[in-house]
């Protein structure tokens, strides 16, 4: 069963068996909340984007996001750009997959953001969230939900780190604005 | 759709209650062994057999029979079970056959319980074994999944067992033979065995065996016997063809390029954390050097040791995990060049020996090898889609970065170097399309080039001479033009019926050696005109040229050099890969030193020719 996490929740990689996990998945859900007014039944495009920053010792060394789906090393792959959300409740709309152990030695924390690419505030963004999978079994490692969101357009979301021999995961969910994730590096730097 | 499984293939399964149905067309044992883990047998007890049909999550026939339906759940065996091996054994002391070698190959299927197939496998290429682990459902990340295996043991059931790690093996390979044979004498009509193989039904011939391979797919290349499964942890052992595709040829095509992506990304992975170690010791180093009150001292020589030590610690990360990787690649390499077929094999591939004109043109063809810096010996083929989709320009110019070997050739070296890669490129082409499909002209103005063509010549592969001086060069240039100008007419007006019934509707390919000798003007608009339009109507060029020689042109002949693929006569790194951009070295296909493969390969093809134009 997934964690939902709460902000600064940190949770280790580790699997119960005390494997390490291989591969993991971001996946990012939402949908566009319905506008107030005459038609009630549109809804605005709301384009949201996930990205992985990957940090080296503090300094940004790659970038997985959409106009860059694979890191140059192969190991964080993002599978493709979705530009309107999903149409109802449930799986992911973006999705970002870590292959841990192929992660270049020199990268220590990677670090998953959302921005709105439209830019739409969060507020107008309905039953959006962003969880973590062990992607070798379809299990959901941690959860957590963006609705309830304010006026800012992007979320620094959570970041996997190095720790020992393995990785850990810390949920972060500092909201940003910005409609990439470039607007979004001097928000990022505190968090590493 | 039931997935076909080749031999090592493995596929998930999503149902934990299975069927297992085995057709063998002669009677068998069937069971089922156990293994922890480690990969062995715990005990006795960790086998289902005829003669103790039943375990937690294994239900197996009790008596040898051509067809078997065994029942298994895997949720309810035991937790340290992390392998199930099915496994077919003869039946030894009842006058049957005494190997599979001499009966039809056996095919499972594992179906779920309503009947439907997950996989089907057909074990083939078997000898003289008597006992085989068919197909193995393993356990991988809390999953199970299935691999075709076909490991076969010509000790019979005594050497699996013992293989499994069983002490007492022989003992129970007694029993269970022991339990069939009495099986068989008590069953009121026991299958007579077959008197001989013609009183087989449905086979049409009645001589050999009935080859139930499939026809698309070449025979699973000699394996290491050592194909069981991996421990756990370990990556899987390389299978040539594990890949996407509808016939072997596109799987290969298709592990090809991920092993030349896998390599180019996981050199990318090396290269950036070791230059990430640089930068971070030099700025290190220069903190350091910036402060006056740290910059001499004992705390200074401190930092900097600190400083190189975590440098080379990073550095030895980044190899250790590239060598990793590099090594699963180099046995990945080494399972797959082997197997590729004529295409995409290199000159010194047995298939070449074994030349036989083929019957439909491939998809790709290998245009050389293409190499790393950090790990020269790992060369993956550089496959190219056929038909060409540019033309090629083997360049006989002495610029860019030369290797020694090369630096110690002269200008007319590198061009009789060029002029033989431009053969050996030819006579690729020639031989793995079939007679007829592909026509090579040749434009040699000065007729520099006449050593190279030799071989082309002297078996025939040339319908007609060189084009020689400046008439030459005029009257190809000007039927392939009219060629093009007809078909692509004949296309747009889709009338392709009313082209000339002469035409030669085969491929066409022109080699122009010596450009720009003999050219005026309107050759040169011409070939230009063919580089562009020809690939679209089977009008290829493969130019043999130093752009020095044709300076004079100026930047008019630009777009043309633009246009074509360079490939170099000697090893050079101009290739970029399409992922991260690195530059990789190419080497031609040049035939080995004293090899006479290329000229036995054209004299073949000229046998095969004149056979189909009597």
């Amino acid at each position: 069963m997934g964690i939902d996490l709460s902000k600064g929740q940190a949770i280790s990689l580790q699997k119960q068996d005390g494997g390490s996990l291989s591969a993991v998945r971001m996946g990012l859900g939402w949908q566009a909340a319905p506008r107030r007014g005459l038609f009630r039944s549109r809804t605005q495009e709301i384009d949201l984007d996930a990205s992985a920053v990957l940090f080296a010792d503090k300094q940004p060394v790659d970038v997985v996001f959409f106009q860059h789906l694979v890191s140059d090393d192969g190991s964080v792959r993002h599978t493709g750009d979705n530009l309107v959300g999903g149409a109802g409740q449930g799986g992911d709309d973006e999705a970002i997959l870590v292959d841990l152990p192929r992660v270049p030695v020199h990268v220590d924390t990677i670090v998953f953001t959302v921005n709105s690419f439209t830019g739409q505030s969060f507020a107008e963004v309905e039953n959006a969230f962003c969880r973590l999978v062990d992607e070798t079994n379809g299990q959901e490692l941690a959860r957590y939900t963006l609705t309830g969101g304010g006026a800012y357009t992007a979320q620094v979301m959570a970041k996997v780190s190095r720790h020992g021999a393995g990785w850990v995961m810390t949920a972060i969910g500092t909201p940003a604005t910005g409609r990439t994730f470039q607007d979004l590096m001097p928000a990022l730097i505190p968090h590493l | 759709m039931a997935a076909e499984l080749i031999r090592g293939q493995n596929h998930p399964l999503s149902d934990t209650r299975l069927e297992i149905r085995v057709s063998a067309g002669q009677p068998v044992v069937a069971g089922v062994t156990l293994n922890d883990d480690q990969g062995r047998m715990r005990d006795a007890a960790w086998i289902a057999h005829p003669a103790s049909p039943r375990l937690p999550g294994i239900e197996v026939s009790p008596q040898a029979a051509a067809d078997h339906r065994l029942a298994v759940d895997l949720d309810a065996l035991p937790a340290d079970v992390h392998r199930a091996n099915v496994l077919l054994a003869l039946v030894s002391g009842v006058g049957g056959p005494a190997s599979f070698g001499a009966v039809a190959a056996p095919a499972i299927a594992v179906t779920g319980l309503d009947g439907t197939e997950i996989v089907r496998y057909t074990v083939t290429d078997l000898t003289s074994e008597s006992a085989i682990v068919a197909v193995e459902l393993y356990r991988r990340n809390g999953a199970w999944k299935v691999r075709a295996l076909g490991q076969g043991y010509a000790g019979g059931l005594a050497a699996m067992l013992e293989d499994q790690g069983l002490p007492q093996a022989r003992q129970l390979a007694g029993t269970i033979n022991e339990a069939v044979v009495s099986g068989m004498t008590r069953a009121v009509a026991a299958p007579p065995p077959p008197a001989g193989q013609p009183g087989q039904p449905g086979q049409a011939g009645g001589t050999g065996r009935i080859n139930l391979q499939h026809p698309n797919r070449p025979a699973p290349s000699a394996q290491p016997a050592a194909a069981a499964a991996p421990a756990p942890g370990q990556p899987a052992q390389p299978v040539a063809g594990d890949a996407a595709g509808h016939t072997m040829e596109e799987r290969l095509y298709n592990q090809v390029w991920g092993m030349f992506e896998d390599l180019a990304r996981t050199a990318a992975a090396y290269r950036s954390a070791v230059d990430f170690a640089d930068s971070r010791m030099e700025r290190e180093l220069d903190q350091v050097l910036s402060d006056p009150a740290t910059r001499v001292g004992p705390a200074a020589d401190l930092a900097r040791t600190g400083a190189r030590a975590k440098h080379s610690q990073l550095v030895d990360q980044a190899r250790g995990a590239f060598e990793r990787d590099v090594a699963q690649l180099v046995a990945e390499s080494e399972v797959v060049e082997p197997a590729l077929p004529l295409a995409f094999a290199r000159w010194d591939n047995p298939v070449w020996q074994a030349y036989r004109v083929p019957g439909e043109a491939p998809m790709a063809l290998r245009l050389g090898d293409l190499s790393l810096p950090e790990r020269v010996d790992l060369r993956i083929p550089m496959l190219v889609r056929l038909p060409l989709q540019r033309g090629l320009w083997v360049d006989a110019g002495r610029h860019g970065t030369l290797s020694p070997e090369a630096a110690a050739l002269d200008a007319d070296g590198i061009r009789g170097l060029a002029a033989e890669t431009a053969t050996a490129v030819v006579a690729r082409l020639l031989a793995v399309h079939p007679v007829g499909a592909f026509t090579v002209q040749v434009i040699d103005p000065a007729g520099s080039a006449a050593a190279a063509l030799a071989p082309l010549l002297e078996t025939g592969a040339l319908r007609e001479a060189p084009g020689l001086g400046h008439a030459g060069v005029t009257t190809v240039l000007d039927r392939l033009t009219q060629r093009v100008d007809l078909v692509q007419m004949a296309i747009r007006s889709r009338a392709v019926d009313a082209l000339p019934p002469d035409l030669d509707m085969a491929e066409q390919l022109l080699v122009v050696h010596d450009f720009p000798h003999g050219f005026d003007d309107r050759a040169v608009t011409q070939l230009r005109y063919l580089a562009d339009e020809g690939p679209s109507v089977g009008v290829h060029l493969v130019m043999v040229a130093d752009r020095e020689d044709a300076r004079g042109y100026g930047p008019v002949l630009d777009p043309l050099w633009r246009s074509l693929l360079r490939v170099t006569p000697v090893p050079d790194d101009h290739l970029v890969d399409p992922w991260v951009g690195h530059s990789w070295t190419y080497e031609p296909p040049l035939a080995p030193g004293n090899s006479r493969v290329v000229s036995q390969v054209l004299e073949h093809l000229a046998v095969a020719r004149q056979r189909s134009t009597p």
